[in-house]
């Protein structure tokens, strides 16, 4: 573009045209946003006729945005029915963010209802596929933007991580996603879930991207009082930098009995490239690995059924017919608004809030947090960064866990103490299982330390070709 | 399913209908049944946070060392009226509008 050999009309004019071809088939989009990405498009390629150099980061850029970031005038849904026909009157910080570095709005993806779930199958409107066998999940919760990126729908897209939203989906699909530090990103706009594991981040096809997308949307916000006011460093800056030398930490804990075998070899076959690369490969412990999952569901259900209060049908979105009295409008509006693993949710953090097992329960998970978070910081004292999996299997069947949600819970068995201790983690392609699905390696960094993980993320893709690999849809 | 299941946490109906009711949910009757299943598989699941002792722990609950952020007390702009109001499911003029909370007399 740059060169003028390419506009951005040319490029969103293509990426719809690539929509029309594949997403009767993947589904990854709630809603597009044509007119609106042609007239932004416009607007880019004017301001490349008109100035020479400077360009912001996304100028002309289409990039698909996932249903639960307030876009003004656009319609946001979280997949879900009780926020049907809503219309944003403001921006979410990130879309500012996006609009004042020039980019293209495609659409709105995908995803669980509200975020919740693994797999986008708990979307109340359709079911996104795994681009790379439409018979399986793309993951989730992010798994429109996933599947959107994936298909090259979008050329970036952005998501949202509270235990593993954004990496799980991007191994299940072969693309890189980065969750970064709890409070880079401002949340404002951002439709809650649970708001002390929340965060945005980008999906793109390789690090490089990933590393723009992060300069773009990182930045400290005052209407996001969780938002950390810290000098944002380029983050393309240390892409290409040797990683000689670099200490990597691998926790036994994350290489557990009922694994899937071929996500385990990829993985080591992983750490032996970085090992060539001349990486310092170290056996670390994070001993409270395995009350994660339960410490988890416990603190996100809580915060969600605070969070998920004000939808009673009064201000926006959904409500049912002759109600009789308030009451009676609030109680069957959310029954029949939201959807089952919704209201598990609620129902779950209403328990464990009521009186009487608040300390059991919610008090509980806190302090185990507390040891979870307080395992990685030991681990930081003698590492740079930490290698897992992102996924203990690869990319399962439609309908294969939606009857037992235990097991669904499960499959973020590696991504949630992530966001219990607020450190950043990447997922990154590392080949494939003997069937075919792409396998995620993590990379995980101290607080901050977004740098760290996106260089030892380059390393590896420089060293590899896996992210060159792109799905034949038919 | 997972290793060191404590002991079976067992939800009534009741409790469901109580915990339904507080998070303002008018539950099915098959969905009563289908959560009281549901959340004790879940809350026996929780019961593995029992093996550890954590007596001496302090809870977290922001993992960020940021406390108590103030602005400026100062009136900056706000969404304006009409744009707050474009989504209400009933209005009435600027006011939204809701059923009746207050018995007849």
């Amino acid at each position: 573009m740059r060169k003028r050999e390419i506009t951005s009309k040319e490029i969103t004019e293509s990426v719809f045209a690539r929509i029309d071809q594949v997403e009767s088939k993947v589904r990854a989009y709630l809603s597009l946003t044509d007119e609106r990405a042609y007239t932004q498009a416009d607007r880019a390629d004017k301001a490349i006729q008109s100035s020479k150099e400077d360009f912001p980061y996304l100028l002309g850029i289409p990039v698909a945005i996932k249903d639960n970031m307030c876009t003004e005038g656009v319609r946001v849904t979280c997949a879900s029915k009780i926020l049907q026909g809503f219309i944003a009157p403001y921006n979410a910080k990130v879309i500012n963010r996006l609009e004042e570095n020039g980019y293209v709005h495609t659409g709105m993806t995908n995803m669980d209802e509200f975020a919740m779930g693994s797999s986008t199958e708990n979307s109340s409107c359709q079911v996104t596929k795994n681009p790379w066998d439409i018979n399986r999940v793309p993951g989730g919760s992010s798994g429109g933007s996933v599947a959107a990126v994936t298909a090259d729908e979008c050329i970036a897209a952005l998501g949202s991580d509270t235990g593993g939203s954004i990496r799980q989906p991007a191994a299940l699909c072969g693309v890189v996603g980065l969750k970064p530090t709890y409070g880079r990103v401002s949340r404002y706009g951002l439709v809650a879930f649970a708001s002390s594991l929340d965060q945005i981040g980008p999906i793109t096809k390789d690090v490089t991207d990933c590393a723009i997308m992060l300069n773009v949307i990182s930045c400290h916000d005052p209407k996001d009082s969780t938002s950390v006011d810290l000098p944002v460093p380029d983050y393309t800056r240390e892409l290409g930098r040797d990683i000689k030398g670099m200490k990597l930490g691998i926790p036994g804990e994350y290489f557990i009995s009922g694994m899937e075998p071929s996500v385990e070899k990829r993985v080591r076959e992983a750490i032996r490239t970085y090992e060539n690369l001349g990486a310092v490969i170290v056996d670390i412990a994070l001993p409270h690995t395995e009350y994660a999952v339960a410490a988890y569901y416990i603190i996100a259900t809580a915060e969600a059924s605070s969070n998920l209060a004000r939808y009673d049908g009064v201000k926006y979105g959904y409500r049912i017919k002759d109600a009789g009295d308030l009451l009676e409008m609030y109680m069957k509006t959310r029954d029949e608004g939201f959807g089952p693993e919704v209201k598990r949710r609620i129902m779950l953090g209403t328990y464990v809030l009521s009186a009487g097992y608040y300390d059991a329960y919610y008090r509980k998970a806190q302090q185990v947090r507390t040891l979870i978070k307080g395992d990685f910081d030991k681990a930081f004292e003698s590492v740079d960064a930490i290698l897992t999996p992102t996924s203990p299997t690869a990319a399962f069947r439609v309908g294969e866990k939606t009857q037992d949600p235990l097991q669904m819970y499960l499959s973020d068995i590696f991504t949630i103490s992530v966001n219990l201790a607020g450190i950043p983690g990447i997922s990154i392609p590392c080949g494939f299982t003997e069937s075919g699905l792409p396998v995620g390696l993590q990379i995980l960094g101290k607080h901050f330390d977004e740098e760290k993980i996106l260089q030892a993320a380059y390393a590896y893709e420089q060293a590899t070709e896996w992210h060159k690999k792109k799905p034949d849809i038919d | 399913m997972p290793d060191n299941w404590g002991s079976r946490m067992n939800i009534t109906k009741e409790e469901v209908e109580h915990v339904a009711k507080l998070a303002r949910l008018a539950l099915k009757a098959e969905e009563i049944d289908q959560f009281s299943q549901q959340l004790s598989d879940i809350l026996t699941y929780a019961g593995k946070l029992n093996e550890l002792n954590t007596n001496d722990v302090e809870p977290t609950s922001h993992v960020l060392p940021v406390k108590n952020i103030m602005r400026e007390d100062k009136v900056s702009g706000s969404i304006e009226r009409e744009k707050a109001l474009i989504n209400a499911p009933d209005r009435t003029e600027e006011f939204f509008r809701v059923p009746k909370v207050i018995e007849n007399a």
